[in-house]
């Protein structure tokens, strides 16, 4: 605004010096890594060279040729894509779900559920993982206990490599579910009354109310949200980190675990460089994807 | 009918929700007040049959839980006193002040929200070894010294204050510091407020960062510390509960007391900004 015309020269540099200390720490710790990171996928970066980096050789390719041709690679490929296909949809649909019940005018102790639902995605991941590591014990767990009053299981869900990753889901959705709904339940306030005043006066009952006011209004958050928690998913380390140690069956090891294990376990810094950055590129490939997709169906 | 019927639908799917979310959290507390070995029994226990404070004794007297605890609050305390004043600071100078470089750098900053924190981590590992910072206090910090998404919640806040205030501080001969600490910061008081209780959340309940530059078993904060316990004592449920509840407990506190200011700053961050 007009305000640079009555401002000095040294008004002008005043705003460099409140954003230096701030952007010096992002450069330095956060952009600058990244980079040597990239680079470092592209070196034999091990133990060795660790204690002498003499022995640092850059190999090209030679690292992403070796992922590629790694079967424990595409089985945490597999493995986090699951957890994602499967996870992130049912996540965002109780965020949705919970969101319209504790929007509708019908609900009560709003203030108290809105609280509660959210609360699990504040708590320590490590602690409550640890928790659902023993409400899903095949034999003394909660969830099983419950299966069992409906007549169902019980089932060895971390024991087992096929119902090892829906138990995680399970998990995941609980401790997620209530940050997407706090911001479609934002979403949803937007919408004004009137709107469904109209409707209800066209003769639109609840699901086409749902389906030509609620869901445009929502349209923007809802799309923000998913890709949030799309990325969100595909970060999965704590979760089998704590309750399976990437096992039955390797089923639970997903790309960030494979790169911890890599990086910290063995300390093959430059293949698990490799194995950050592949999975970064499949992050923004399917962000970019769903905004696209997002953009055609006209949601924005 | 349907007056009754929508409404007691609503009502039970709520209270269904609700005790899906609130079950896990109740078992917790109510499993690390059992005696050791009590809910490894058939059919689980609810409810602590002599409810007994021994497992948060065995935590603290032979745990380290105490060293943990300290640990924990002095690492969020300190991340977030460093980051509050770093990106307050730079916040107010994106929204307000006009600068060399000002656009270039906020789309650096916005690019680098697609960059998730992974994927530097090896390479700031390295660099933290060079720097002498591995297994140190001081490393387990320096990712959050200051960070983008502080940054634009304080901008997003700070373009509401208005630049006539600002004009009229440095007609009055204010130095721009001086605007800053006595005019702009009293403004951003409610920013300020939900920005600290962001990152010191944030902070305690961090996991990979600590888990990887901490080494050493007396530096470890309550999540790693945690995580180990659980791989070492994976039949003890009551005591790991009790160790649950020590981590969960004071940031569901801080949260239950300041929530207010807490989904404010969450729905400014993710809806408008």
């Amino acid at each position: 605004m007009n305000g640079a015309a009555t401002r000095g020269r040294a008004g002008s540099w005043a705003g460099l010096w409140f954003v230096s200390p701030a952007m010096a720490f992002i450069i330095v710790f956060f952009f600058i890594p990244a980079i040597v990171s990239l680079g470092l996928s592209l070196t034999t970066f091990d133990i060795y060279a660790l204690s002498d980096f003499g022995n640092v050789r850059f190999v090209g390719l030679a690292n992403y040729e070796r992922l590629f041709a790694t079967p424990l690679f595409w089985k945490a490929l597999g493995n986090t894509f699951y957890f994602v296909v499967l996870g992130a949809p049912l996540s965002v649909a109780l965020s949705l779900a919970a969101a319209l019940l504790v929007n509708a005018p019908a609900a009560r102790f709003k203030g108290f559920y809105r609280a509660l639902f959210f609360a699990p995605f504040v708590t320590t991941l490590v602690a409550t993982a640890v928790i659902w590591r023993y409400l899903l014990h095949t034999r003394y767990g909660l969830v099983n206990e419950m299966l069992g009053l409906a007549g169902l299981g019980p089932v060895d869900w971390l024991g087992n490599p096929s119902a090892s990753m829906p138990a995680i889901v399970l998990f995941s959705v609980w401790k997620n579910f209530g940050y997407a709904m706090m911001l479609l339940l934002a979403g949803l306030q937007t919408i004004p009354r009137d709107l469904y005043e109209a409707a209800r006066i066209d003769g639109a009952g609840s699901w086409q109310q749902f389906r030509h006011v609620t869901l445009p209004g929502i349209a923007p958050v809802l799309l923000v949200v998913t890709i949030m928690t799309v990325a969100n998913y595909f970060q999965l380390f704590a979760e089998p980190y704590v309750m399976t140690q990437g096992e039955p069956a390797q089923s639970t090891v997903s790309i960030l675990y494979l790169m911890f294990e890599q990086g910290f376990k063995w300390w093959d810094l430059g293949f698990a460089s490799t194995v950050a950055f592949v999975l970064f590129v499949i992050m923004l490939a399917v962000s970019l994807a769903q905004l696209a997709l997002a953009r055609r169906q006209g949601a924005v | 009918m349907r007056r009754i019927i929508g409404p007691l639908l609503i009502n039970t799917a709520l209270a269904a929700l609700g005790l899906f979310v609130l079950l896990p959290m109740l078992w917790m507390l109510a499993v690390s007040f059992m005696q050791p070995g009590e809910a490894a029994s058939y059919p689980p226990p609810l409810v602590p049959s002599h409810p007994t404070l021994a497992n948060y004794t065995a935590l603290f007297a032979r745990g380290g839980m105490s060293r943990y605890l300290v640990n924990s609050f002095l690492f969020a305390t300190a991340a977030t006193a460093l980051s509050l004043t770093f990106n307050v600071a730079a916040g107010y100078a994106f929204a307000k002040l006009h600068f060399p470089g000002r656009d270039m750098l906020f789309r650096l900053l916005l690019a680098g929200l697609v960059v998730p924190a992974q994927v530097g981590m090896l390479a700031l590992f390295l660099m933290l070894k060079q720097m002498g910072l591995v297994n140190s206090y001081a490393g387990a910090l320096v990712p959050w010294l200051a960070s983008i998404f502080g940054i634009f919640i304080v901008r997003q806040y700070a373009l509401s204050v208005p630049g006539e205030l600002i004009e009229a501080g440095r007609l009055d001969g204010a130095s721009e510091l001086r605007i800053f600490w006595s005019i702009v910061l009293p403004m951003l008081r409610p920013v300020l407020v939900t920005l600290g209780l962001f990152t010191f959340v944030a902070n305690w309940n961090d996991f990979l960062w600590p888990l990887i530059i901490l080494s050493d078993d007396g530096r470890y904060t309550l999540p790693v510390a945690l995580a180990a316990m659980s791989r070492e004592h994976v039949q003890d449920a009551e005591l790991m509960m009790a160790g649950a509840v020590v981590t969960i407990a004071p940031v569901l506190i801080l949260f239950i007391i300041a929530q207010r200011q807490y989904v404010a700053g969450l729905t400014a961050g993710g809806v408008k900004g």
